[in-house]
Formats: C-alpha cells, structure tokens, sequence
C-alpha cells in the first residue's frame, strides 16, 4: 500500500475523534461549529465518558448536532437547552450534561432560561457559540451582533439607540454566583484552538467535582451570515469581534 | 528538522483554506479538481511537512490524519 511506504516510522499525532460520527458536516465551508463539534468530541474521548455523556442540542445551524456527536443527545425547543440540561442533569447527576447554543438561541429567546440555569448553579456545562448572526435562518441581527454590523435585519448596521448594544452574555453570568468558571475562547488559529479545547476540558473536569455552572463562549464565524469567504471571516472576527468580545478567563475557581 | 506528513480525507473537504493559511511550512494547496460535494480540495504539494498539526487544528471539518517522526527515532538519527 502506498499509505504505509510513506506513513513507515512515522505514528499518528492526530486523528479525527472516534466520537464523531462518519456523518459529514453539513456546515458552510469554514464554519467555526465543525471546530467546536470537534473539540468537544476530542474531550469525551480523552476522557474516555462517551458512555456517561449527555449532549443538548439547539435550533439554529447546529440543530443536527446529534447527527454528529456520537453520545447520546437530546434536541431542545429554541433557547431552552439549558432547561431540559437542567431536567436531564438533575434526573441523572452521574452524567455529564452539557448544552451546545447559538447565540441566537442561548441569548435571544433563550436568554431567561440561560440566566436562571447558571443562578441555580446547575451542575453542568454551557457551550456558547457566539458567531453575531443568526446563521440558520438568513443572517440576521443577534442580540450579540456589533454597532454598525450590517445583518438582513439591519441594512444600514446595528444602530444602538434602536436596536440596543452587543450582549456580553458571558460577562453578564459571570455574576451569578451559581456560576464556577466562566471562560471566552476562539476557533480561529491554532493557538486559540489549543486553549478552548482546554476549557472545555476544564468544564467536564469541574462537572466531574460537582462544582457548579461552567460556561464557555466559544467566538466563531458564520461565513456566509457575514458574506465573507472563510479566510475574510476569520480576519474580521480578529478585527472586529475580538474587541468587544475579548479573549480569555472571565471567572476562575477560588478567585471572585 | 522532524518528518511528518497529513493525510488527507478529500471527500470531506470544503475548500474552506483556512488549513493553507494555518501551514507553517507552507505544505497545502487547493487542487483544481473536484469532490463529489463539488468543492476545490486540498493535497500536499511538497514533503516539507512536520507534522505539527495547526492544519489539523483549525480545519472544520476533520479532514486530517496527522503523521509524524516519534521522537525516539530523532535520537537516534542524532
Ligand atoms: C420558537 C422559534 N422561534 C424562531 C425560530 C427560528 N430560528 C431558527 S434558528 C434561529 C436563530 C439561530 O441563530 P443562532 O442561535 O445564533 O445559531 P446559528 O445558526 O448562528 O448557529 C431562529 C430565530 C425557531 N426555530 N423557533
Ligand atoms: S450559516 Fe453560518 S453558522 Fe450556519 S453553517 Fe453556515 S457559516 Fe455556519
Ligand atoms: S481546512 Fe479542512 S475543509 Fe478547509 S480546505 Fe483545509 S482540509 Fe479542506
């Protein structure tokens, strides 16, 4: 075989995770979902809690995430993942629970259930993906999109004295107390790849102690939403996402 | 300088780039010929690779097997 000629000597230093499915995406081209699906997959594996891992899935483009991840999921209404987390979790504390949100979903019309989960300090996992649009259903403006980002909905850009200002959501429930590690990371280079795949780590690791909420925003681009090619989009995510929605820990164990 | 190499699950790829552009080495190029999806895909162009895995990395839809020298046997070339 001509593989194993040219692959002698050499071992495998990455692969696709066994816990994704051979479905193949049906994301646009440079869709930063495919790379958060992934990651959180990889984290199951390592961890080896394929077995005990419960996945909620939105509406929005990443409604088929069942399709994908191969655990066992649970599609939720629009916005109302981390209510059925919340059902699901607290039927079954032994699994690990965790929900995968649009910002559409997560702080648009999920926006209550979102708040009163992580007050609780549910014992469970939030994956955010904060891509400024609505992906799904034609671009349209997100309570997430920025001033002056032009959407379907905002021809002439977000204009904030009609249409209200960017919500940071993950700084907004980083002062709830139910609420253990609060975290904001990126798809967009390999370096900001290596450190969302560890809070995402971290998540399922605290899930593990007990120790409350953890919620991770995950920044990703929506290509087609924004009319930009896949590597245009990664730049005005760097350029124009990343001040407002800058990177890094918003709220860490033992430190208020 | 550590040998690697990809390999590449063709049928899976969008032609996004985003892996060209994440190559230190400059390795990936997206051919002229199309996948049953009807995109652009990528192949290595050269064996420059070391198998660091930014492509990897930041490509959305896990396309890559990444391959490179153990570190044992880097020893011994030493
Ligand atoms: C109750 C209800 N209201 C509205 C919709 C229409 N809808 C579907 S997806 C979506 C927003 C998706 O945006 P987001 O959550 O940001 O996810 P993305 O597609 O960008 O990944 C909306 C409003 C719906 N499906 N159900
Ligand atoms: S519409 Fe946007 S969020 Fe949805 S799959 Fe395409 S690029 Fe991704
Ligand atoms: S990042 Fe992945 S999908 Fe995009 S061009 Fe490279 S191999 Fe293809």
């Amino acid at each position: 075989m001509e593989d194993n000629l040219v692959l002698e000597g050499l071992e495998v230093v990455y692969h696709k995770p066994d816990t994704l499915t051979e479905a193949p995406f049906h994301y646009c081209p440079g869709c930063g979902h495919g790379v958060a699906h992934r990651l959180i997959m990889e984290v199951v594996e390592e961890m080896g809690i394929e077995e005990q891992t419960i996945g909620i899935a939105p509406v929005g483009c990443s409604v088929f995430a069942y399709h994908y991840m191969k655990i066992d999921m649970q599609e939720a209404a629009h916005g109302r993942a981390c209510a059925v987390a919340t059902g699901v979790k607290r039927l079954l504390p032994e699994k690990y629970v965790f929900t995968y949100q649009g910002d559409g979903d997560l702080a648009a019309i999920g926006t209550a259930e979102t708040i009163h989960t992580v007050n609780r300090g549910e014992n469970l996992a939030i994956f955010f993906i904060n891509n400024a649009i609505y992906g799904m259903t034609g671009g349209q403006m997100a309570p997430t999109s920025l001033c002056h980002q032009v959407t379907s909905t905002s021809p002439y850009g977000r204009e904030e004295k009609a249409m209200g200002f960017p919500l940071k959501m993950t700084e907004l429930v980083a002062h709830l107390p139910g609420a253990y590690y609060v975290t904001r990371q990126a798809v967009h280079t390999p370096n900001a790849v290596r450190k969302c795949k560890k809070a995402i780590r971290n998540a399922f690791e605290y899930q593990k102690e007990n120790k409350g909420t953890c919620f991770v925003e995950i920044v990703s681009n929506c290509p087609s939403g924004w009319r930009l090619t896949p590597l245009d989009s990664q730049k005005w995510l760097e350029e124009n996402m990343l001040p407002m929605y800058k990177l890094g820990d918003i709220k860490l164990p033992g430190k208020d | 300088m550590i040998k690697g190499t990809v390999k590449i699950a063709t049928e899976l790829c969008k032609g996004c780039e985003l892996c060209i552009a994440a190559c230190p080495q400059d390795c990936l190029t997206l051919t002229n010929n199309i996948n049953l999806k009807g995109y652009k895909f990528v192949e290595l162009k050269n064996d420059t690779c070391t198998g660091c895995t930014n492509c990897a990395l930041v490509c959305p839809d896990a396309v890559f097997t990444v391959y490179r020298q153990p570190k044992a046997s880097l020893k011994k070339a030493v």
